[in-house]
Order: structure tokens, then sequence, then C-alpha cells
């Protein structure tokens, strides 16, 4: 018996993070899979909980609601206080994250109008405008760049701060105060306090929003007589926090990954009509949200014949489950056109993104109109040199030098 | 055939009406489920059948 598999018959000390590759999952963690719900202990007490790392079972769980969000985290999933801690030790009001029904439903309906595939289709052409004015400028500098700082960053920012009706001016402040947030190595008091920050900065924009309205969803929420002030800069924090570092991400890393794989790359620019489906399997290939969906078990469960019980930590490892065997052929090759219908890298149940409509849209045309725009892109540095966001709420990559 | 939707327990993430949208779309107000075919036939059907699975709020099935 190997070392991995003499782990595997254990219980596991917390999830395993630490990776081998740059676009794998640990080792360690898809050894697990073995077992698709199986305990864990958590930190920093060693209470024993739940990871699960199985595509049905990831489902199942998270579409119960028996498994819910609205409660303080205290424990973590590695040695790190976890994303879940850090933020729902002062859950912002109208961070419906951190909220279960029917309270979450009350606030995630404030925003979903806006967020419907109709609507962003709608919002392609302008999304294009961005993507082409970012291209423009790269072309401009010469033939070199930080395609991260750029482009990845930019597009989505631009875009959110446009729906949210927020300055990009101000990114300086937001992208410092996100990624603070989300970065799971600094220490528990810098990350609160870069939470109050955002939510701060979001409140501070709702008395003009409601003075002098403007044409965007800021605008719309500080006029809805249901929510207060307070619940408005926390439906804007969640929204501009994962509206840009997400999609961001999915363009540095998905960027990584094309690159990476010559023959994938050479199939999507001979046959861009396989955009759509490219951008899925770039989704569940890379799982962006690889720090793992937290739940507390609120009432006794069964499932998959075990019982979960009230109080337990339970954890989803999306990027395993979207590599298990018993639902993806070939799990660990990127394969820009296979069917990965049913991919988790959104969550599922009530918290899946809001926000994946707009993704899915920014993601197409922002790696079509790249991918056409530089014939010859290549990475500037040798990939082993690229420094990967392995402590960051959000995988990804800091920064990715590129020619062409 | 028939579709049918709980518009309480729709979360609006879309995902009915980007895997089969001639069976269903959402609503303006909120992005809820409108089914716009409630029996549809050969591979809109198929569709809607992955829609109802794909479903994250379990809003979706077929009587």
């Amino acid at each position: 018996m190997t070392a991995i598999e003499t782990a595997a018959e254990e219980t596991p000390h917390g999830m395993p993070y630490h990776r081998e590759t740059r676009h794998d999952p640990p080792a360690a963690l898809m050894a697990l899979q073995e077992r698709p719900l199986r305990r864990m202990t958590y930190y920093p007490d060693g209470a024993e909980g739940w990871l699960v790392t199985g595509h049905a079972a990831s489902r199942k769980v998270l579409a119960d609601p028996r498994f819910v969000t609205g409660e303080q985290f205290v424990r973590s999933p590695t040695d790190q206080p976890h994303f879940f801690v850090s933020s729902s030790r002062h859950v912002p009001p109208g961070f419906f994250f951190f909220f279960d029904p029917p309270e979450h439903t009350r606030l995630r309906r404030k925003v979903t109008g806006v967020f419907t595939l109709k609507r962003m289709n709608e919002l392609g052409d302008r999304v294009a405008d961005i993507v082409d004015e970012r291209i423009a400028a790269m072309k401009a500098a010469g033939n070199a760049a930080d395609l991260v700082r750029e482009f990845a960053l930019p597009v989505p920012s631009l875009v959110i701060c446009e729906m949210l009706g927020v300055p990009y001016a101000d990114r300086d402040h937001f992208q410092r105060t996100s990624s603070d947030i989300f970065d799971q190595a600094l220490p528990i008091e810098r990350r609160d306090e870069a939470g109050a920050e955002l939510f701060g900065y979001v409140l501070g924009l709702v008395p003009a929003k409601r003075s002098d309205p403007e044409d965007d969803l800021l605008s719309s929420l500080a006029a809805d007589p249901d929510l207060t002030d307070e619940e408005v800069g926390g439906i804007g924090m969640i929204l501009l926090l994962a509206g840009h570092e997400t999609t961001a991400n999915m363009f540095g890393l998905g960027t990584l990954a094309l690159l990476e794989h010559p023959d994938e790359l050479a199939r999507l620019r001979a046959e861009p009509g396989l955009m759509t489906g490219a951008v899925e399997e770039l989704l569940r290939f890379l799982t962006v949200a690889h720090a793992g969906m937290m739940r507390i078990v609120k009432e006794d469960a069964e499932i998959d014949g075990h019982l979960l019980r009230a109080g337990e930590y339970l954890t989803v490892a999306p990027h395993a489950a979207n590599r298990d065997p018993a639902r993806f052929e070939r799990p660990g090759e990127l394969d820009l056109g296979r069917n990965t219908q049913g991919h988790i890298a959104f969550g599922h149940g009530v918290h899946q993104c809001v926000g994946q409509q707009l993704a899915r849209v920014e993601m197409r045309i922002g790696f079509a109109k790249l991918l056409e725009a530089f014939p010859d892109l290549r990475l500037a540095v040798p990939p082993e040199e690229i420094a990967l966001r392995t402590d960051m709420f959000i995988y990804g990559v800091d920064s990715l030098p590129v020619s062409w | 055939m028939r579709i049918v939707a709980d518009r309480e327990r729709c979360m609006s993430a879309g995902m009915c009406a980007l895997t089969a949208p001639e069976v269903f779309d959402q609503d303006d107000e909120d992005g809820r489920v409108l089914v716009r075919e409630s029996d549809p036939e050969a591979e809109a059907a198929l569709r809607a059948a992955d829609a109802i699975e794909l479903c994250p709020s379990g809003a979706l099935a077929a009587r």
C-alpha cells in the first residue's frame, strides 16, 4: 500500500491544498475521492466534519436546505482561516451569500432581474467594446504585457463597475480590498478590516445614488423602499467582489491553460464555434473556487448512508468533484469539445453563482477576441516561473507575462 | 409530458433558459423561470430533461 492509499484510509486532517501542477487539484485531494463523502478534521480545533469530493454527492449536499451558510463559521478546512471564517465574522447586512432562505431569497431576488440570460446577452456589445479597448491598449503599448494587469482584471472590473454604477477610477481601492479579503494567508484581522473597508466604500456611494439616480443597479437598489442603505451596501459589495475577482482569474489561468495545451488551443482557433463549450470546459477543468464551498449541518441528515449531525461542518471540493471519473470521462484532460454538462464550477443549490450568465458572456467574448487579436500569443517567461495563487480563495495567477 | 416550474423555489440562475431556450424563459422582473412550452417535443424535450436535472434549486419537474 502506498503512502497516499494509507492516508486515504484515515480521517484526513483538513483538505489538501498544496498543488503539484499548475492546473490539477492536489494529488492528495484526488486520492481522497475514493470515498466521495468522508470524515475530515477541521482547523483549528481538530473537530470532525465532512469532505465531499464526489460529483453526485456534491450536487446532493449543495442542493439540500439542511446544509446552511447563515451561521458564523469558526472552523476552516485548511490550516489557513477560510474566506467563510473571516467574512462570516462580520456579515454586512445584505451580503446574501451568508444568509439562508427566506432572507437569502428576498435579497437575491433584488438583483436577479439584471443578471438574466437575456440581459447578459444584450450586454454583449458593450462587453465587446470594453474588450476591444483593452486589446487596442495592449497593442499600442508594444508586443508584450502582463495579461492579468492589462486584460484579465480590467475587463470584468470595467463591466461590473458599469453595471453597478461604481466609479472605475476607484479600482485601486476595491481591487486591493477584494484581494485582501480573499487572501487566506493574511492575518484574519487584516481581512476583517478589508471587508469593512469595501463595505464602507460601497455604502458610501448609496446616498448619492438615491438623490441623483443613474441608469445602474446601485441606483435602482437605492430606490427600493424594501432595502436599507446597509443592505444596498452589502448587496453591492458581494457583486463587486465576486464580479471581478472570479472572471479575472478565469481569464488569467484560462489563458495559461490554453497556452500550455497547444493542440487544444489550435483546435479552438480552427473552430471558433467551439467557444461556448470551451468556456464550460475551462470552468470545469480549472474550477477556480478551489478553497471549497463550506456549509454547516443545520439538522441531522442522512446522505449516502452517512449520518451528518447538526453542527458539523461540511466542505465541498468543487475542483475535485469536477474531475470525478464517475461523471466525466478522462477528467484530467482538457478537452474543449467535451460535454461538460453538470459541472459545478458555479456551485449548485440556492447559492449557485448569481452572475454566472455574465461570466459566460465575458469569457466567450473575451477569449474569442483575445485569440483573434493575437494569433501568435505566447508566454514571455517559462511557465514554472509564473506565481500561482494557491493561498487565495479564488485560484489563479497573479501575473501572466505574454508576448505576441 | 408536462413541464412544471415552481416559481417559489426558483433562484433565477438561468440554467434552464441556457439549456433549453425553446422551453424556458426568465421573467424580466426578477429572472424567475417562465415555461414557454409545457409540452416540448423531440430534441426540445431532451434539452428540457437536461434543464430539469441541472436546475440548482430543484424548481423544475416533468409530469
